[in-house]
């Protein structure tokens, strides 16, 4: 998002790079980075404060200011740990560590990926499917839309750890389960924004096609199909984020065997932070890519078909 | 007579027919033999024959009215009743076999049938045609649940895997008291603290970035890109520092709704277009006279859009935020310790309830949404 931005303005000639940057959405969101850093470190130093002034008290030590926020910022089981800690621990299990430990956070994360992108696969085929049928019947479309609908209301989260734990109990396990909720939850937005889609050519479109005799396949493959891509994409995009969370949560009542979600338990449980804030930030980047991955997908896809944006 | 035959209803006498046949049920495993006839069930019997006659009859004269489609669901929902009758009371749960399944596809066809009739009704009058509207989904939703009772006690799935809809009735019924300690631990207490301080904050920082536009443009990006990122994750770290309680519950809701109301308000605020601005500064009014006359307004249907959002994500943060540690009470921690006890049907009920909770929630929104921006042209009445 921000990467275009940033390329686009340096490309002209004008006004120094400076001011450009600043004028566009680069520069004011890389200061507001800078600033949730500098806050971060703050708020590393306070909320780490009273524990460590605990400490030094017990150990009846004196101590200096720079001493306390040198401490304040390393400490073995911080509040709020500092950035470079969180760093560091996700060098030492992302890179340092081998990718086949259970203590390399690839491994985790792959197992959380994998369901994830298992359930968003099923989950997009599957609404994809719904979508057409809705858009072709009436009477599917009166009955089932509604349903569709208000199940965007209800926190279908809370039937995870159900589901998890009830096909463990017929024997399935690790990977199938927790894609189901990811498919669970990322099949609706793909419905609602298909059917959309799938709706979106104008009238004026739909009788040329009659006027060609264009049957309802033809009409379905020539027009429908490539005016509700945009949609599509628009869907995918909230569906692989949302098919993320699913698989994370889904990883929860497990008791903490692998993935991300377990990381997050796991830690928890132990009171490891920087492990917690290690798993979390790896999330985040793997959800933020994910929507870049689709992001680009949709910019190759218009492209070919021919879109400006 | 209509030249074409009607499939559907072809296919529901057919199938009714066949039920007359084939046997109702399985072979008892004891006793060797089979535990129960149509011949011995007149009730059935009598639902069966009516389905072949209406099943046959509309199949030649066609289902061409309402009056005739209502007649079809009238005779679905006796057999319905005997269906589920013939499995409780003769003890055909559990047995069921192609004579008792045959019927229920008879069935299938026929509602299937009644409610297309009643999907393709098209009248000028407001009221007949909101009526057949909400028929229209409430049947197939009555229906979905009738396949879910009848598939679950006719092939007796065991009931860890899944419980029938009237055994989590039941429960949901008598365990009102836990149900409603939850309910206020969860939704009263975590729900509407975090939601209201979350989407506060976030319409108030909204406001004053609004008058910054350096940060609006940093903010922004920054805001759309967090709505893709698991923020439940944070559940784990909030229960570290606010304790087990329903404070950090909130504070995890605080942050999950913080964004999108930034968002959604900071382009709310940009609505209001620019001939209105203009008259506004004609009127010679400031910033907050405009802000509050205009601007707030204009942004109105964007705040409501991300208070819709918020109060879906409200309630799913609480209760995954319940999995990593509560005081024994709330509706995520009853989910999890129950299913860790198997005790799948108050799975269900608390299920159920948040369910309830979270249509009613969303709802109250939407209902405030169109008091307050009944103006806005989506609310317009179309007449097509």
């Amino acid at each position: 998002m921000t990467t275009d931005a940033a390329t686009l303005p340096a490309a002209r000639t004008g006004p120094g790079l400076w001011t450009r940057m600043m004028k566009g959405q680069t520069g004011p969101v890389c200061v507001m980075l800078i600033g949730l850093f500098v806050i971060w470190y703050i708020g590393a130093i306070f909320m780490n404060m009273p524990g460590q002034l605990d400490r030094y008290a017990r150990a009846k030590q004196d101590w200096t200011v720079s001493q306390l926020v040198e401490a304040t910022l390393n400490q073995d089981r911080p509040v709020l740990p500092a950035p470079h800690q969180v760093a560091a621990e996700m060098y030492k299990t992302i890179f340092a560590t081998k990718i086949t430990s259970k203590r390399s956070l690839v491994y985790h994360t792959w197992v959380t990926l994998s369901s994830t992108l298992l359930g968003f696969g099923i989950g997009t085929l599957l609404g994809i499917l719904l979508a057409v049928g809705i858009v072709h019947v009436l009477t599917l479309e009166k009955s089932l839309m509604p349903w569709v609908i208000s199940s965007q209301t209800i926190p279908i989260l809370a039937i995870a750890p159900m589901i998890i734990v009830v096909l463990g109990a017929i024997g399935l396990k690790g990977l199938v389960p927790k894609a189901m909720i990811s498919t669970y939850l990322c099949f609706f937005p793909v419905t609602i924004g298909m059917v959309k889609g799938l709706r979106s050519p104008d009238h004026i479109q739909l009788d040329l096609m009659r006027t060609y005799n264009a049957s309802r396949w033809q009409t379905f493959f020539a027009l429908r199909w490539p005016s509700s891509m945009p949609f599509l994409f628009a869907s995918l995009k909230v569906a692989i984020a949302i098919s993320l969370v699913g698989a994370i949560v889904g990883e929860l009542p497990t008791g903490a065997q692998a993935g991300l979600g377990a990381r997050l338990l796991a830690g928890s449980y132990y009171g490891q932070t920087v492990q917690i804030w290690a798993a979390l930030l790896t999330a985040a980047f793997v959800a933020a890519m994910m929507v870049v991955v689709v992001g680009l997908f949709e910019k190759r896809v218009l492209e070919r078909m021919g879109v400006r944006a | 007579m209509s030249g074409k035959l009607d499939k559907f209803c072809l296919v529901g006498a057919v199938f009714a027919l066949l039920s007359l046949v084939f046997p109702l049920s399985g072979v008892d495993p004891e006793t060797g033999k089979n535990v129960a006839f149509v011949s011995d069930l007149p009730g059935l019997a009598s639902a069966m024959v009516a389905c072949v006659v209406i099943g046959v009859f509309f199949t030649w004269s066609g289902v061409t009215s309402v009056l005739r489609g209502s007649i079809i669901l009238l005779v679905v929902i006796y057999g319905a009743w005997q269906a589920i009758a013939t499995l409780y009371d003769h003890g055909l749960a559990g047995y069921a076999s192609y004579g008792f399944w045959m019927f229920i596809a008879s069935l299938w066809a026929l509602v299937w049938r009644g409610i297309d009739v009643i999907a393709n009704y098209r009248t000028l009058d407001q009221g007949k045609q909101q009526t057949a509207n909400i028929i229209v989904p409430l049947a197939f939703g009555i229906w979905l649940l009738f396949l879910w009772e009848v598939i679950t006690a006719g092939f007796g799935v065991p009931q860890v895997l899944l419980p029938a809809p009237s055994m989590i009735g039941v429960r949901f019924v008598n365990s009102t008291g836990i149900l409603w300690d939850d309910f206020r631990q969860t939704f009263l207490k975590a729900v509407l603290a975090g939601y209201v301080l979350g989407c506060g904050s976030g319409l108030l920082v909204a406001i004053a970035v609004d008058r910054v536009p350096f940060l609006k443009r940093g903010l922004l990006p920054l805001g759309n890109m967090v709505s893709a990122l698991p923020i439940i994750g944070v559940a784990p770290i909030m229960v570290m520092w606010f304790g087990f309680d329903w404070q950090s519950k909130a504070a995890v809701i605080v942050i999950m709704t913080f964004f999108p109301m930034l968002v959604n308000t900071v382009s709310g605020l940009n609505a209001a277009g620019r001939l209105e601005r203009d008259l506004m500064a004609t009127y010679a009014s400031g910033y907050w006279s405009t802000l509050f006359r205009l601007r707030l307004p204009a942004a109105l249907p964007f705040i409501f859009n991300a208070l819709k959002i918020n109060s879906t994500l409200a309630l799913i943060g609480a209760i995954v935020a319940e999995f990593f540690g509560t005081p024994i009470v709330g509706m995520g921690f009853r989910i999890s310790t129950e299913v860790g006890r198997m005790n799948v049907d108050m799975v269900w009920a608390e299920i159920a309830l948040a369910a309830l909770a979270g249509t009613a929630f969303y709802g109250a929104v939407a209902l405030a949404e169109r008091k307050v921006t009944s103006w806005h042209p989506s609310f317009r009445v179309r007449r097509h």
